[in-house]
């Protein structure tokens, strides 16, 4: 088992290594020249090539990358050319929101996805999978924008029941709040991740119902909800635990969106900033972040399986 | 016979067997066109879609003559005037422009994002992917790392990466959607293609003599057709809702143009004064991407009877 994590974390160094790659290539590729853009359009000539020589943006494309993959393994990942600080306490600081998000919005969808896929694959063919079955393109067919804006308008204007935006109240504090705070973006964040959870249950599930053993465990007189829970779930959970891996992903991403919607203060906000204001420190160093819990979490999930289905780690 | 239809998947239910039956005493041929169509017209919910993307299409096409008023006209005595108003049957926006005049012109664009990216990705995927599968070895290789590098990026943050490095815009956003989805199309290519590859008439081509580049685009192509199809059918929508998400951003389409994601974020300025300036927009993203998703969920059933949602 420690020899399959250290093979898992082993094969990651090379994934890392092609995002940092393709992130600073990206920005490297970008028009307009970061010495114009830190010291302004009435700088001189000698000012801005003794900056580019400061910067070493004078050295070939290769030299730069290491240069600065060496500094960003250090801890050094630059200074934001809008907020004039160090880019990565400031990303760490706005990831804990981000990361506040996505949590409770996975957790959300799987409360929500894995309970509705088991009850439309024990009900198959019936109202309730067809109403479910259609419930789920519906909630996959929402842009996770404009579902936010409907919450808003139904529960915090119409209602006016939650808050409309942000993280925190300006009177009140601690968790209570934030919770309040949270319902709203994470209801917008996890409907589209619990559709495709709900989905693939139903048929993983499915597929598992069909199996020799699920007869035989009704045959032995096993009462129902212990053949669905004991030996079908169980079973079924590889594919869901895929799922909800990905979608961590997909959260992650449509993180950015519904922290726009909300004024949630997270990394995606502050990344669009950054776009906005071309501070490509700032960009290169949130999307290297974001990216990088993407691979860990990918990670994750595939130590996950091991624990799952003690036959993966033997392969 | 019966049964071996229902191996290659042409037969599903025991209707269609007795209908079969039927055939047999006179004979007739049919294209995989009309297996599909057979089934798809018997699915009611794709048939729905297919109808409703017909509409919004020709609706989109026939704009200058639908709009009821010019979609940048700015009227500011008319501003946030609600739905059902005389002469504004969806209401006007903060600048007093026509709602239903913007949606009706902004379907040209979110449509023709939605397609050409598409376009773009599954051409560029579908080429990749007939390659890699067919060559293999150190191509196939290198280029699938670089997929998976690609794919290590949350879809969205990688189109973000490359609009900030090219700057907004409706172009670079279309570029961008278009590039994150070519990993996904070489994908599915290079997986038919390496099931296909091993194949007897393939083989059998190989022996001949057929060239490379014949077998590739007689064999491997056409073959590779079906799970393309489906693919791109439900891919439409995606990259829809995905080009709104950066205009919506600021990132896509730049104002004034009439864009279904523009006219989101500006109506989420006003949705205390005014919800429906957001509401109406995002109903149309949201009921292009439902249609598309119901016809390509029937695409899937007809060409995959097996498959069972």
């Amino acid at each position: 088992m420690t020899g399959y994590i250290i093979r898992r974390i082993l094969a990651l160094i090379p994934v890392l290594l092609g995002v940092s790659f393709l992130v600073f290539l990206i920005l490297y590729l970008a028009p307009g020249d970061p010495a114009l853009i830190i010291l302004g359009p009435k700088a001189n000539a000698t000012s801005l090539a003794q900056l580019r020589h400061d910067l070493g943006l004078d050295q070939p494309f290769l030299i730069q990358y290491l240069r600065w993959l060496w500094r960003v393994l250090q801890g050094d990942w630059g200074r934001s050319i809008q907020l004039k600080r160090e880019v990565l306490p400031l990303i760490l600081t706005r990831f804990q929101a981000t990361a506040y998000l996505t949590l409770f919005s996975a957790l959300l969808a799987i409360l929500f996805g894995i309970p509705a896929g088991i009850i439309s694959a024990t009900h198959q063919y019936s109202l309730l999978d067809r109403v479910s079955m259609v419930g789920i393109l519906i909630g996959f067919s929402m842009p996770v924008f404009w579902l936010g804006i409907l919450l808003q308008i139904f529960f915090s204007i119409y209602l006016g029941i939650l808050p409309v935006s942000g993280m925190q109240s300006p009177n009140q504090q601690g968790f209570p709040d934030l919770l309040r705070h949270l319902v709203l973006p994470s209801m917008a964040l996890a409907t589209g991740a619990a559709v495709i959870i709900a989905r693939m249950t139903r048929s993983s599930m499915l597929e598992v119902m069909q199996q020799d053993y699920i007869r035989t465990a009704r045959a032995k007189g096993q009462i129902e909800r212990l053949v669905i829970y004991r030996h079908a779930l169980r079973n079924a959970l590889i594919p869901i635990v895929t799922v909800i891996g990905l979608q961590v992903g997909y959260l992650l991403g449509g993180d950015i969106l519904v922290e726009i919607v909300f004024s949630w203060p997270g990394i995606g906000l502050l990344m669009m900033n950054g776009i906005m204001a071309r501070d490509f420190p700032l960009v290169q160093g949130a999307i290297l972040l974001v990216a990088s819990s993407y691979v860990v979490i990918n990670l994750i999930v595939d130590i996950l399986y091991s624990y799952l289905d003690p036959r993966i780690h033997y392969q | 016979m019966n049964n071996e239809l229902e191996d290659v998947g042409l037969l599903d239910t025991a209707s269609e067997v007795e209908g079969l039956t039927e055939q047999v005493k006179t004979p007739v041929q049919q294209s995989l066109f009309q297996v599909i169509w057979r089934r798809l017209r018997k699915d009611k919910l794709a048939l729905l879609g297919a109808f409703w993307l017909i509409f919004v299409i020709l609706v989109s096409l026939l704009a200058p003559i639908l709009a009821p008023h010019d979609p940048l006209e700015i009227n500011l005595r008319l501003r946030l005037l609600p739905i059902g108003t005389p002469g504004h049957f969806l209401g006007t926006d903060d600048l007093g422009r026509d709602i239903l005049s913007r949606l009706i012109w902004g379907g040209r664009i979110s449509l023709l994002v939605g397609f050409s990216a598409v376009l773009f990705a599954m051409t560029a995927g579908t080429l990749i992917g007939l390659l890699t599968g067919f060559y293999g070895g150190w191509l196939d290789t290198i280029i699938m790392r670089l997929i998976d590098i690609l794919m290590a990026f949350p879809a969205i943050l990688l189109a973000l990466a490359i609009v900030a490095a090219l700057g907004p815009g409706l172009e670079h956003a279309m570029l961008a959607v278009a590039i994150v989805g070519i990993p996904y199309y070489t994908r599915i290519v290079r997986g038919s293609v390496l099931a296909l590859r091993e194949l007897e008439y393939i083989l059998a081509a190989h022996a001949l003599g057929s060239d490379k580049w014949h077998i590739i685009a007689t064999h491997l192509f056409p073959n590779s057709l079906p799970p393309l199809i489906i693919a791109a059918t439900l891919d439409v929508g995606w990259m829809i809702m995905f080009a709104a998400g950066l205009s919506f951003l600021g990132l896509g389409a730049q104002p004034p143009a009439a864009e279904w994601g523009i006219m989101l974020s500006e109506g989420h300025k006003f949705i205390r004064l005014a919800p429906h300036a957001s509401i109406v927009p995002g109903l149309a993203i949201f009921l292009v991407v439902l249609s598309l998703n119901f016809l390509g969920d029937g695409l899937r059933d007809a060409l995959d009877p097996h498959l069972r949602r």
